[in-house]
């Protein structure tokens, strides 16, 4: 038993000292957001964080951000918030219908549909970059909220998943409802809804996440700063060769971007663990 | 199995419109588009355009910068998928071993999966960016001439450091899952039989996490190759020189920003190619899991 009691001890280190690669660049960043600018340009900077919190982050908030990117970062958040809600929202939501569709309905061409959703698999962004973005000029969707969420919004993974699920759901299920005389809306808002609820919070947080970090759309959807995502405002903000860069904003930028997405994480984490687990299935 | 069902002839239809319409209007189409576009050269003013057969796709591939981007996208893909799977198997590992503190450690070690990619490579250029980066100062003391921004090597260290640090979170959660998959009867046995620690993780633990290593690898790899764009974007810009040029950056540089629409489109057909195999790849292995429990 004292060979198990050390080698506990040495997962102790192993795991302290993952901690520190893990949490210390984005600690490190939080510690700057609370020094002056001087104390961030003079290295090393400290390890504990400064007196500077209050002002640093009251400046950014009312004003201070807005000279460096012309935009407020209440707009870069609202805009972030608005894209990454409605990226969840609507892959959830057009998932499920067409997951109704393929599971509880026999019509022609069915499996044909599935396949046509599946393949969008192999097609990410990054593949068809340039007549996508055409398209989107061509629907006069630049610089909208729905150029950046709606294409976004057909989910191959979302939509097997709900299949997986629906197909679990007992035949007696659904032929009880039936003799009870509810019509499809009826089964799916009073049975499926409440059953697919847990489905749906999983999948919800590994989607917010998703929208909330895409990078490569909103960088070809956007021109205007005021449409920006936080994320994509922060990347033009950055210039490390300009010495003129207002870090100690960027970084309280920086925690911004970064924090509503890790509270999702951090107080919806046996949700988000499960989404992540079986939306890779 | 025969599925109870709804008889409502018109209703699937409707309920598929939305998906269909948007995977048609935003997928198929551009795909098309890129297709058609590959075959195709276009003159300068963009008045004439001229079918040319594979003649992009040769062209592209003799070009020494995609050549280079080829090996720069491989050299990336796996320093990423190997570090970010050997850390996260560590950690999960130990993870495992301990009793106190559990939820504690795993808390804190799945955020940065909550951490867009372009803000990873933003937080590890701030801590080793040349001028103040507080990482950075030791690595000088220690006198090395320490530049990411103009030393190509340098720069590849930086970007795989922060694309893998963004990655370990995911597979550690796939890792713990997995190794909690493992029945604790075939490791007591093993070491009622005087198996060390050590035997027993290489010949009883890793190759039953084969599976989930094999899966984390398909992943890992379609990671490295399509979401470290904004890494690579926000942090190098491809460079110094095209040392951290990978093929999404190329085909996004030279489509978007230099605007030669027949190249780019012969390497977005290119990419498409690994995506497919990748995609096979992976279904393939996941229809044996389903099979075989």
């Amino acid at each position: 038993m004292i060979a198990r009691a050390r080698s506990r001890l040495f997962a102790h280190l192993w795991l302290i000292l993952g901690l520190i690669v893990v949490a210390f660049p984005i600690y490190y960043v939080f510690v700057a957001s609370t020094h002056s600018l001087q104390t961030i340009l003079r290295p090393p900077l400290p390890l504990l964080p400064g007196d500077q919190f209050l002002a640093n982050y009251s400046e950014a908030l009312f004003g201070g951000v807005g000279r460096i990117g012309g935009v407020g970062v209440g707009t870069l958040l609202l805009n972030s918030t608005i894209v990454a809600l409605g990226i969840a929202i609507g892959k959830i939501i057009i998932s499920l219908m067409s997951a109704y569709a393929i599971v509880f309905f026999r019509f022609p061409l069915r499996m044909v549909f599935f396949w046509i959703i599946f393949i969008t698999l192999m097609l990410p962004v990054e593949v068809r970059i340039l007549p996508t973005y055409k398209v989107m000029v061509d629907l006069n969707l630049i610089d909208t909220y729905a150029g950046l969420i709606v294409p976004l919004i057909a989910s191959a993974t979302a939509t097997l998943l709900f299949r997986q699920f629906f197909m679990t759901i007992p035949n007696e299920l659904l032929e009880a409802a039936r003799i009870d005389g509810a019509g499809p809306w009826r089964f799916f808002k009073d049975i499926l809804l409440p059953l697919s609820a847990t489905n749906i919070a999983a999948l919800f947080v590994i989607l917010f996440i998703y929208g909330w970090t895409q990078y490569l759309w909103p960088l070809l959807m956007t021109n205007s700063n005021s449409m920006n995502t936080i994320v994509i405002a922060l990347r033009k903000m950055i210039s490390f060769a300009d010495a003129d860069t207002e870090w100690h904003l960027v970084m309280v930028t920086c925690i911004l971007a970064i924090a509503p997405p890790i509270l999702v994480v951090v107080l919806m984490q046996r949700w988000f663990v499960k989404g992540l687990v079986e939306s890779e299935k | 199995m025969n599925r109870a069902t709804f008889p409502h002839k018109f209703l699937p239809y409707l309920l598929l419109l939305p998906q269909l319409a948007i995977t048609v209007v935003f997928f198929y189409w551009p795909a098309g588009q890129a297709l058609r576009q590959s075959l195709l050269r276009e003159d300068a003013f963009g008045l004439k355009t001229q079918f040319v057969g594979l003649s992009n796709f040769k062209r592209v591939l003799a070009d020494p910068a995609y050549v280079n981007s080829i090996t720069v996208t491989v050299v990336f893909s796996i320093a990423t998928a190997f570090i970010s799977m050997a850390v996260a198997l560590l950690l999960a590992v130990q993870a495992e071993k301990v009793i106190r503190g559990k939820t504690f450690y795993r808390t804190l070690l799945i955020w940065p999966y909550a951490v867009a990619p372009a803000i990873a490579g933003m937080l590890w250029l701030f801590l080793f960016n040349p001028s103040f980066g507080t990482l950075a100062y030791p690595l000088r003391l220690m006198g090395l001439n320490w530049d990411p921004l103009l030393n190509g090597p340098q720069a590849m260290t930086m970007i795989i450091m922060a694309a893998s640090w963004k990655q370990i979170s995911y597979n550690f959660i796939f890792f713990v899952a997995g190794l909690q998959a493992i029945p604790r009867t075939l490791i007591e046995a093993a070491a009622i039989d005087g198996a060390t620690a050590r035997k027993r993780f290489w010949t009883i633990v890793f190759p039953l996490l084969a599976p989930t290593s094999f899966f984390l690898l398909v992943v890992n790899t379609v990671y490295a190759l399509f979401d470290t764009f904004g890494i690579i974007h926000a942090v190098t810009g491809g460079g110094p020189g095209k040392t951290t040029e990978t093929l999404v950056y190329k085909v996004y540089n030279d489509g978007f920003v230099n605007l030669i629409l027949g190249d780019s489109a012969a390497q977005s057909v290119i990419l498409m190619v690994i995506v497919i195999a990748l995609t096979a790849i992976q279904f393939r292995y996941i229809e044996r899991r389903v099979h075989y429990g």
